[in-house]
């Protein structure tokens, strides 16, 4: 087991109960279910809906996990679980949920931090991480960039959003354009079937004045708000919205941020590789732009595949397996759900 | 062997029964962290037991009505261990829980505290038999001039003019009643009592 720990890892953060199953850095499961589709029409998740879902379906995917895996829960190293950042009371329940796996059938218990374990999800993609690398993690919830010398231990906060995440814009733009939640696919499919970056939308935190302070941190309220005004603007005189342009601008002003701080980034940690992930880097154009951008400087781009890149069981259990080999101390009995872990917490 | 446990109101406490006594038990009282306190309170009652996991027969878990991020804890819990233990799992009414411990002789309500300036609560007769389903209301909705147990009749002493023990559930209770198969069983389903607090969104704002 030394090289190649079992590990379950169990993600309850936001929307999706996932239950993960890997050996080393080999997947073995990743059983998710989603409540996605309960949260459409409030355009955006609503904390208890997603609870009481995370309940319903906690153990149904303990189980299919298990049965994908072909492994008896016995079998296992340790458990791994997501104890923040997320929505507490969501949290909660997978911190309980796993603590009594744990404690049922013996094993140690890692309480991990969710933006680490997007990092460490890669490892199951393209093998052991860098010495250094910098992750751009994107999603619903977090814009951040991070410098990471060890997923295990040293994780490094250069910057992230000030106000809404790139994925929260993407909803909010969406639903502006009468396009359905979660906006993310639906702007890039809008943007791919015809359309053109026809407007110049703003990018925020990028004036000279802004990089001194915030050369690693992003901004796309106003970016959101002028895209409205736009629209607006449009409404009111009585003439069509072209929803696929608007949708390809507003979404190369994002990527266009994204990929430019991201790059940077790199090049001032010396970093040769660059993550991404969370639910944003499923994003087409994202992709395209950050390895065209870091090729121009030979910095490889390692993003795992879209399941992987939005939340899952996996990639608490990559984490977890990570631990267990390098002999981390396992967390407490007493563990709680921090909905607001700093990203420096690995493990709590 | 018999596990019991019980999350919905601010008392996190457990019970272990081997079938005639309650042979090891833990409580602590502490409104906002039952996700820290119940698995070690589990790990200190096995332990006063000298009980392994392994040795569990059967998971008994209080399914409220109670505060729902409190009363998840315990019931997620009850069903994850009852899974990989490969053990039944069934549930009480957390104020039929309260009701074992009530020590009087006359009719009397349980009502526990809900939050909002509401309780949850039922009625029982003079042997403890609930007369009533669980329900969420006002303390003057609910009001009862007889003796009131739970934490809702000390909160609201206007409506509940005869407050008596017990405040809280206790899982020695809930082990004794379910160990005496005096217990009215309930699948492990919570009793939330209320629909999730959640509006569709208000039209858009103009931003012009």
């Amino acid at each position: 087991m030394a090289d190649d720990p079992l590990v379950v890892g169990i993600e309850t953060s936001c929307d999706e109960t996932g239950v993960g199953i890997v050996q080393g850095n080999t997947l073995l499961a990743d059983a998710i279910a989603s409540s996605v589709e309960e949260h459409a029409r409030f355009g955006g998740v609503v904390p208890e809906v997603a609870s009481r879902a995370h309940l319903e379906a906690m153990v149904p995917m303990i189980e299919r996990a298990s049965a994908e895996a072909d492994v008896a829960l016995d079998d296992v190293d340790a458990i791994a679980v997501t104890a923040g950042p997320g929505l507490a009371g969501a949290l909660l329940v997978g911190v309980a949920a796993a603590k009594a796996l744990a404690l049922s059938l013996g094993k140690p218990l890692y309480g991990v931090n969710h933006l680490s374990a997007h990092v460490a999800v890669d490892q199951l993609e393209h093998g052991p991480l860098p010495e250094r690398c910098v992750a751009l993690l994107v999603s619903g919830g977090h814009s951040s960039l991070l410098l990471v010398d060890d997923v295990t231990a040293a994780v490094e906060p250069l910057g992230a959003t000030i106000d809404d995440a790139a994925g929260e814009a993407f909803d909010k733009v969406a639903r502006l354009l009468g396009l359905p939640f979660p906006g993310g696919p639906h702007i890039d499919n809008a943007a791919r079937e015809g359309g053109h970056i026809t407007l110049d939308f703003p990018r925020g935190l990028t004036s000279n004045r802004d990089l001194e302070r915030h050369r690693f941190d992003f901004s796309f309220s106003g970016l959101k708000t002028a895209v409205a005004r736009w629209v607006e603007a449009r409404e009111q005189r009585g003439e069509p919205v072209p929803v696929a342009d608007v949708a390809a601008s507003f979404q190369e002003a994002v990527c266009d941020v994204l990929t430019r701080k991201a790059v940077d980034a790199c090049r001032a940690t010396g970093a040769g590789h660059l993550v991404i992930g969370g639910g944003v880097a499923a994003n087409s154009r994202l992709r395209v732009l950050a390895e065209e951008r870091a090729a121009r400087h030979q910095i490889k781009v390692r993003v795992p595949r879209p399941a992987l890149c939005t939340d899952n069981g996996a990639m608490v259990a990559a984490l977890g397996s990570e631990l267990v080999r390098r002999g981390r101390e396992p967390s407490a009995w007493d563990l709680p759900a921090d909905s607001s872990m700093p990203v420096t917490t690995v493990v709590a | 062997m018999l596990l019991a446990f019980d999350t919905s109101t601010a008392a996190v406490t457990v019970a272990v029964h081997d079938g005639s006594s309650v042979v090891g038990s833990h409580a602590v009282v502490d409104p906002l962290r039952h996700g820290e306190l119940l698995a070690p309170g589990i790990v200190a009652a096995l332990d006063a037991a000298s009980v392994s996991p392994r040795q569990l027969t059967r998971i008994v878990v209080g399914v409220g009505p109670g505060p729902f991020t409190g009363l998840r804890v315990g019931i997620v819990t009850a069903r994850t261990m009852g899974a990989v233990l490969g053990v039944p799992v069934v549930g009480v009414c957390s104020l039929d829980v309260v009701a074992v411990g009530v020590a009087v002789d006359e009719p009397f309500v349980v009502a526990t505290d809900a939050r909002r300036k509401e309780v949850y609560w039922a009625r029982y007769d003079a042997s403890g038999t609930r007369l009533s389903e669980p329900a969420v209301a006002k303390p003057s909705t609910a009001a009862f001039d007889g003796p009131a147990a739970g934490r809702g009749a000390v909160l609201y002493p206007e409506s509940f003019p005869r407050a008596v023990a017990p405040e809280y559930p206790d899982a020695s209770d809930l082990a004794r009643l379910v160990g005496a198969q005096r217990a009215r069983l309930l699948p492990p389903e919570p009793l939330y009592l209320r629909r999730p607090d959640v509006a569709a969104p208000a039209a858009r704002k103009s931003v012009l």
